[in-house]
């Protein structure tokens, strides 16, 4: 087998100084019964082209080569070469945990690099090193509040992403924290204010809400903020597009922070591995969950960095830590860290600006055919917004799939209420003609119904 | 490599080298450097200010201004402050840091693949749910058991899935129950994930081989045990011959065995966990099938079960058509829930079955024999100057702890920063709890002879230093860019982020 490094004589020879006389004695401690002497029923042995070639045979039984309008918490962006390059050298890749900081100098490095940016661009004093994902640090951000109030309820957004709220729905379900949704307003798609107000009460551990919200709108994040503090409980912004933080502004009056960070550099990869991230108000630091890098001097007075605050883990807590989480995504987050080096200060806003630009006008060129219009145009968007159209989207959705385009959304699934509704997402890769041709295509549809 | 007690050739520190000096990427940025050109916008462009009104960003977050060559030159010296598998044996006990193949690499990222967007129709997503299902009835046949779910993120995460799966059928049986028993042995996930989803933890105390005790398991299992989380082979390598009355014993009061499945590269084509009485078990696909570690993740958890459990996996599974086709079932009354976004970290099924089928059958029992083979080997070697607590039969590690050299007052994590200095990634410390001093090794398959033999002369040249120079090793390492390193200032002054 190529990957193991010894030639039969060797395994003769290192089973002779342990004193076996095969290898089968060294498994003998496991009762006979429960050996397995037949072969595992998974596929022969593959050279390396055969895998390749196995992959590349699935890879083209997938749709390769159509334009995507599909976001809702997975977003298609330009992902600059130099991240994999970097992140594919074998000291990142195939380096542990950083427990050992004399030579783990270059991740712990990274990681407050990482930590910084995160922090800059949400507004919040400190992050950590990073989560799962959004949905899974949505979740745990929640739980944090219930440490910071010692209060036991959460109120949840209607326009979280719905799976952010399955998931939080299983984490809180054993915990004795019951969460109320809160809908939104049918004008302008945010969070509705009045009934918020209602609903916060001071039982109230955290408000939950995303912003850009699941239907693309920006939540007005100062007055939900108020609304919370005045009975006590915390504010959890949640952002599934990381990339919005280059025009819109961030959530400076949340207390928590829960950010999926996929968008900075990181493959689409049908749904995983992401990159969650929790950035907090100082004070909170300490029931914060999850990794934390911090900086220090050695035994001669040089920076530098090392895991800090463990206290709070796992493997020192055990029951009593304020999460089970082990791993982060170290390199998914030096991805993260990668890309928003390459952009830095300056391209972040434009990147994001070409964002909003060609939202804009999709939202224009699909909204002015007949049979279709823009829903929530009372408020401000980033780069996704939800069409209304006459027929549902499973009559015109095939059309489009014929020109190799992938259509909006369906949301009848999350929100029936909508009716034919759709999320539609344009990032910087989508270009006008796809946008005209979807228009086109929606249109000769439409009309025919 | 010396033997007159001096111990290896160090560099010493290079510090006025660039390379040895990198500052942060903050403190390296000037105004005006690009390391991006976005093409022109093939749209109107739009005023920010006036479509966001309030909710438009007015300061631009500090992020760094470099080009290009500076950001590769920032980030590749940094990776040169790193130690890796591809340098050299990297012996983390119950961290299995075997070698990540590079054929895993490529194909995750083949466009088809990397490019997939979740919500794809599944009819535009047949290749994908190919590799899920193919990775899917591998993992089963694997461990023996007949459903799984990929969902989970992370071991714990995992752990976490599993443990709410025990609860679930517990509820459907008319009592959640109340605790999980959880050997003093296990990792701190363990008892973190219990707690979690809603039991309280009972410590099961290990027998004088470092295994369960049969006697302390039958008082302790009653009608209010929801299931036992068990390491097998245990942390300090060692399989629980007893398993299947282990099995018996909570079985017959209604309570489940859960097995951590972080020592599953002892076992592969050796022995299957549903064989031997194991209800629900995750993988971690990070260290068993070769996923990289990353710096710390990502990881990939999978959770497999008996049939019985099958029900109450996470939403959605993966099901056949009768044509042979693929899609995702959300019509599961009797599932937990979701415990994560979409599907899993999908990117790491694509490499652990790369893996797979790298090895076939023949090549994941190979691998599991040498694996056993080297833990053996080093033990065999080393048994004469570390003290070996339990004399149990090793799997896949070894423990020992630091009696003997504790007595010249040279503790478990003093020689394994010493390892760094003969080049080597220390093993774990202090881990398991049981062990007191515990030095816990675990060489993986991916050692040769010649890289076992290294690090065994490196243990020995170390344990003759605490003989003769026990400050050497008291101080080390010598050899690293950054010496110990505060951690005691870093926690009680936390600095989180760089400022201006």
């Amino acid at each position: 087998m190529r990957y193991l490094p010894k030639s039969p004589a060797e395994r003769e020879q290192m089973l002779a100084e342990i004193g076996a006389a095969s290898i089968d004695d060294l498994f003998a401690v496991i009762p006979a019964e429960y050996r397995l002497d037949r072969d595992l029923d998974v596929p022969r042995q593959m050279a390396e082209s055969e895998i390749i070639d196995y992959f590349k045979a699935a890879a083209d039984k997938n749709a390769t080569g159509f334009a995507s309008f599909l976001g809702a918490g997975a977003y298609r962006h330009y992902r600059p070469v130099i991240i994999d390059t970097l992140v594919q050298r074998g000291e990142f890749l195939t380096s542990y945990t950083p427990y050992q900081p004399e030579i783990t100098q270059g991740t712990l490095q990274a990681i407050f690099e990482f930590q910084t940016m995160i922090a800059e661009l949400t507004g919040m004093d400190v992050a950590n090193a990073s989560m799962y994902d959004g949905s899974t640090g949505a979740a745990e951000a929640v739980m944090m509040a219930v440490r910071v109030t010692g209060r036991h309820k959460a109120v949840v957004a209607k326009t979280v992403h719905p799976e952010y709220r399955e998931v939080l729905a299983t984490y809180a379900k054993h915990q004795g924290l019951p969460s109320t949704l809160v809908g939104y307003d049918p004008k302008t798609g945010r969070i509705d204010l009045a009934q918020l107000e209602e609903k916060v009460t001071a039982e109230t551990a955290a408000v939950l809400v995303q912003s850009p919200n699941f239907f693309g709108i920006i939540e007005d994040i100062p007055a939900i903020a108020a609304i919370a503090h005045a009975k006590g409980a915390l504010l959890i912004v949640s952002i599934a597009e990381a990339v919005s933080l280059g025009v819109v502004r961030p959530p400076v009056e949340a207390d928590i922070v829960s950010m999926e960070a996929q968008s900075f550099g990181v493959a689409l990869s049908y749904g995983g591995p992401f990159c969650g991230v929790i950035a907090a108000k100082e004070q909170y630091l300490r029931q914060m969950p999850g990794r934390l890098v911090g900086q220090t001097v050695d035994s001669n007075g040089f920076r530098g960095f090392v895991l800090t605050l463990s206290t709070r883990e796992q493997h020192i807590r055990r029951e009593k830590a304020t999460s089970n989480i082990c791993t982060n995504q170290a390199l998914v987050a030096l991805m993260a860290t990668i890309f928003l080096t390459v952009y830095g200060k300056e391209g972040i806003r434009e990147l994001a600006e070409h964002n909003l630009a060609k939202a804009a006008y999709a939202a224009e060129a699909l909204a002015s055919q007949a049979g279709a219009k823009l829903l929530f145009s009372g408020a401000p968007r980033f780069h996704e917004f939800v069409l209304g159209t006459v027929e549902s989207p499973s009559v015109w959705n095939p059309r489009l799939l014929d020109e190799k385009i992938i259509g909006g959304l369906d949301l009848s699934k999350w929100y029936p209420e909508l009716g034919n509704a759709t999320l539609w997402c344009a990032t910087e890769l989508i270009t006008r003609e796809q946008i005209d041709t979807a228009a086109k295509v929606l249109a000769a549809g439409l009309v025919e119904a | 490599m010396t033997s007159n007690g001096t111990g290896p050739r160090t560099l010493g520190k290079v510090r006025p080298h660039q390379t040895q000096n990198e500052s942060l990427v903050f403190e390296k940025s000037s105004p005006g450097k690009k390391a991006y050109k976005l093409p022109p916008l093939d749209v109107p462009a739009v005023d920010p200010a006036a479509l966001l009104g309030d909710s438009h960003r007015k300061t631009a977050g500090l992020l760094p201004e470099l080009s290009e060559i500076e950001i590769i030159r920032h980030f590749t010296r940094l990776s040169t402050w790193n130690y890796a598998i591809d340098l050299g044996m990297y012996p983390l006990g119950s961290c299995t840091m075997k070698y990540n193949p590079r054929v895993n690499e490529f194909v995750s990222r083949i466009e088809g693949l990397a490019e997939a967007h979740p919500y794809r129709p599944d009819s535009l997503s047949q290749g994908i749910l190919d590799i899920i299902a193919l990775l899917q009835r591998c993992l089963i046949e694997i461990t023996g058991m007949d459903a799984i779910t990929l969902q989970p993120a992370a071991g714990a995460h995992g752990e976490f899935t599993g443990i709410l799966l025990v609860r679930a059928w517990h509820e459907s049986q008319g009592n959640a129950r109340k605790k999980i028993l959880i050997p003093d042995s296990a990792h701190g996930t363990n008892p973190a994930t219990a707690a979690i989803c809603g039991y309280t933890v009972e410590n099961l105390k290990s027998n004088a081989e470092g295994g369960i005790d049969l006697d302390a398991l039958a008082r302790q299992v009653d009608e209010e045990t929801a299931a036992l989380m068990l390491t097998n082979p245990s942390t300090i390598g060692v399989f629980e011959s007893q398993i299947h009355k282990i099995a018996d014993i909570l079985h017959a009061k209604g309570a489940l065995l859960y097995m951590d499945g972080a020592n599953m590269n002892a076992l592969v084509g050796k022995a299957r966990p549903g064989d031997f009485g194991v209800d629900v078990m995750h993988l971690n696909l990070h260290k068993t099938f070769s996923t990289p570690h990353g710096g710390g993740g990502p990881g990939s958890g999978p959770v497999a079960c008996k049939a019985f459990l099958e029900p109450f996996l996470p939403t959605p599974v993966l099901v056949q058509n009768e044509n042979g086709t693929k899609h995702w079932n959300y019509d599961r009354p009797q599932s937990v829930g979701r415990v994560r976004a979409f599907y899993g970290n999908t990117g790491m099924f694509i490499r652990a079955l790369a893996y797979t089928l790298a090895n076939g059958p023949d090549g994941l029992r190979q691998t599991t024999e040498d694996a056993v083979l080297n833990a053996n080997y080093i033990r065999a070697k080393l048994e004469d100057l570390y003290e070996l607590p339990y004399k149990t039969a090793s799997m896949h590690e070894v423990v020992f702890s630091d009696k003997r050299q504790a007595a010249k007052g040279v503790k478990t994590g003093d020689i394994a920063k010493r390892l760094i200095d003969y080049g080597f990634h220390p093993y774990t410390v202090s881990f398991p709890l049981i062990v007191h001093g515990a030095l816990m090794i675990e060489p993986t398959e991916s050692e040769s002879l010649e890289e076992l033999d290294l690090f065994i002369a490196a243990m020995r040249s170390i344990a003759k230093e605490v003989d003769e120079t026990p400050e050497l090793v008291k101080t080390a390492p010598h050899s690293t860019r950054v010496s110990r390193l505060d951690e005691v200032q870093a926690a009680r002054k936390p600095i989180l982020r760089w400022k201006p």
